[in-house]
């Protein structure tokens, strides 16, 4: 069984409460930082902690927030990303929802360590109820002590409130975030400026992900050190995954990184294998903008070797052979599920979930998703396909957001993978309509 | 989309909050300094949307571009651009399914087939008596529940056929009464 420093407590009754959740050592970092830390010193412990952002770009937290910019007299903003809508990654709600005193706890030792008197969470509006169970425990905080003026009696002031979105994924983008927060349409901003210099407002703002925010109370409680101990090589600390699709037990796991893919998709102690007696077929790992990976480079790597829960291990290969950790959305197709299927309903997410700004992602992600549904649906031709790949070509890299790259990647993966569905869907039309490409007609060796 | 003022969307008596949700607008434009009220818009559309019939009229959002002291184009640009709020009146119940790629895995597609047949519609239509609307709706957030819908501030989880039959039944009788 892995350590967990998130969600140890997550299943005491009454943990959603303050004194449940003090009483079980809620807190503690709050104590700790404001009693006996500078904030430097707390960012000096995130740093050697290794923590790298759980929204999905993994990027080290540390050293996103030395990025801050501190202007005389000017505010800052700690923006909590609660946007979570990265399909296949449910993993912030379960936090929230389960223990959300542990993201408050996050935000106040994290908006110390920054220097902000005034942080946010913007979740997503779909979960409605989630807020209203953080922003309980957000006044019961305030009731206690931990937030107001003078935290502690140590002089730190700190308000903190939770706003929501209204059902765009593209919010989760942190300057689209940013503009959703001012109240206007998420379109996101051209870089640079980036926000540690012009975000919130025009203020200096860091944009940190739910799970990413939480992980700051075992790294101050326990020392930047200690929490780097975990893991492998730049993979540290612990991760939820929110597993789900095909599996015995979806739901949300926190595991130590460096657990090996094989023994979290088949152990009983994780997902128990894949539901119905079925073999897998193929795997997102994390959320639906990576790359797909088929059956055999899924538990192993091209070379052979075991393949891990941790950022490189699961982008070995590069985008020939491996994908990335991405959010932790970890999806998991049986051996019935048709790929095309599959390439086009995500194309069509991306298509609705396109803000509109950039033609290339406008357009594109519409075009792509035309094209998929006319194969997926018996209509297509054989160079719909490497027309699928040219399109994807003029998206890439030629937007102002990532969401142009994130439709595009999954489609190429698709393609390179398993071309030969798609193949099989423009000279099968007739059973392309009315079935799905399972088993039965796949040459692609199955685990 | 676009809004036209036409009868439908304009039908509406002049929208009020009471007193105890001007209250709520208040604490709610408080969260954000001096001069940036505009932030506390999309909440207060929230709000905007549960008080007045579950949508947002055009008066509904002139009404909150006045309590927010904003222009009223402000609010319809944001009114349009985000897919939570409705800017056409729906049935009294909504039903929101998630159809992307992680609940489809499970049944999605099925589901909403189900729901189709039962309630004689399609995907954006309201039935005839005016009591559901059915939607789709992408990534919930609720992958490893699904096959799951949306039904208000209700997630419904682990849906079969046989417990969306039950679900429709209960929320015809809750809302046949009101």
């Amino acid at each position: 069984m892995g350590r967990k420093l998130l969600l140890e407590h997550a299943n005491v009754p009454g943990i959603e409460t303050f004194e449940v959740y003090r009483r079980n050592g809620g807190y503690r970092s709050v104590e700790k930082a404001l009693k006996t830390m500078s904030p430097q010193n707390v960012v000096e412990e995130v740093q050697a902690s290794g923590l790298r952002g759980r929204g999905g770009a993994g990027f080290p937290t540390g050293m996103k927030w030395s990025f801050l910019a501190k202007p005389e007299g000017v505010p800052r903003y700690l923006l909590c990303n609660a946007d979570e809508s990265e399909p296949g990654t449910f993993k912030d709600r379960y936090l929230m929802e389960k223990i959300p005193h542990l993201l408050i706890e996050g935000m106040i030792t994290s908006s110390y360590a920054l220097g902000c008197n005034q942080s946010y969470i913007y979740i997503r509006g779909e979960y409605m109820w989630v807020l209203e169970i953080v922003e309980k425990a957000i006044a019961e905080a305030y009731a206690n002590g931990f937030l107001g003026k003078n935290i502690l009696g140590s002089g730190y002031d700190l308000d903190l409130a939770i706003c929501p979105g209204g059902g765009a994924y593209i919010c989760g983008e942190e300057t689209a975030l940013i503009e959703s927060l001012e109240g206007k349409r998420g379109n996101p901003r051209i870089k640079p400026p980036f926000p540690a210099v012009k975000g919130l407002w025009g203020c200096p703002t860091v944009v940190n992900n739910v799970e990413s925010i939480a992980a700051v109370v075992p790294i101050v409680n326990d020392g930047g050190a200690e929490y780097a101990k975990i893991g492998i090589g730049k993979s540290t600390g612990t991760k939820l995954i929110s597993a789900c699709g095909n599996l015995v037990k979806p739901g949300v796991y926190e595991i130590e990184l460096g657990l090996s893919v094989e023994e979290f998709i088949y152990s009983d102690e994780w997902c128990g294998g894949i539901a119905n007696g079925k073999k897998i077929k193929a795997c997102v790992p994390g959320g639906s903008s990576v790359p797909i990976l088929p059956a055999n480079l899924i538990t192993k790597t091209a070379e052979g070797t075991d393949r891990l829960m941790t950022y490189e291990s699961l982008a070995e290969g590069g985008f020939a052979s491996g994908s990335m950790l991405g959010s932790g959305g970890f999806i998991v197709f049986d051996e019935d599920q048709c790929i095309v299927r599959n390439t086009w309903n995500f194309a069509r997410f991306y298509a609705h979930e396109s803000c509109g700004q950039c033609s290339p992602c406008r357009e594109g992600t519409g075009w792509m998703e035309k094209v998929l549904r006319r194969l997926e649906y018996g209509q297509g031709h054989m160079h719909d396909i490497d027309l699928l790949a040219e399109i994807n070509k003029k998206i890439e890299g030629n937007t102002i957001c990532p969401l142009g790259d994130a439709a595009a990647w999954p489609v190429a993966a698709a393609i390179r993978h398993f071309r030969e569905e798609f193949e099989w869907h423009v000279t099968h039309p007739d059973e392309a309509v009315k079935r799905n490409f399972g088993i039965a007609s796949s040459h692609m060796p199955l685990v | 989309m676009s809004i036209s003022v036409t009868h439908n969307n304009t039908d509406q008596a002049e929208p009020q909050f009471s007193a105890e949700k001007l209250v709520e607008v208040q604490r709610i434009i408080n969260m954000f300094p001096e001069g940036k009220q505009k932030s506390a818009l999309m909440r207060i559309l929230h709000l905007a949307e549960e008080e007045f019939g579950g949508w947002l009229s055009v008066p509904t959002m002139n009404y909150v571009a006045g309590l927010l002291n904003i222009q009223p184009i402000e609010v319809y640009e944001v009114a349009t651009f985000y897919t939570m709020f409705n800017i056409e009146k729906p049935g009294k119940v909504v039903l929101e399914v998630c159809r992307t790629g992680p609940c489809m895995l499970v049944g999605s597609d099925q589901i909403i087939e189900h729901i189709e047949q039962k309630l004689d519609i399609k995907v954006g239509q309201t039935s005839a008596d005016g009591m559901f609307t059915l939607k789709t709706a992408e990534c919930l957030g609720a992958c490893g529940y699904g096959p799951m819908l949306q039904c208000g501030k209700h997630y419904h989880e682990h849906l079969t056929p046989a417990k969306v039959d039950e679900l429709l039944d209960t929320l015809r009788k809750e809302h046949s009464e009101k």
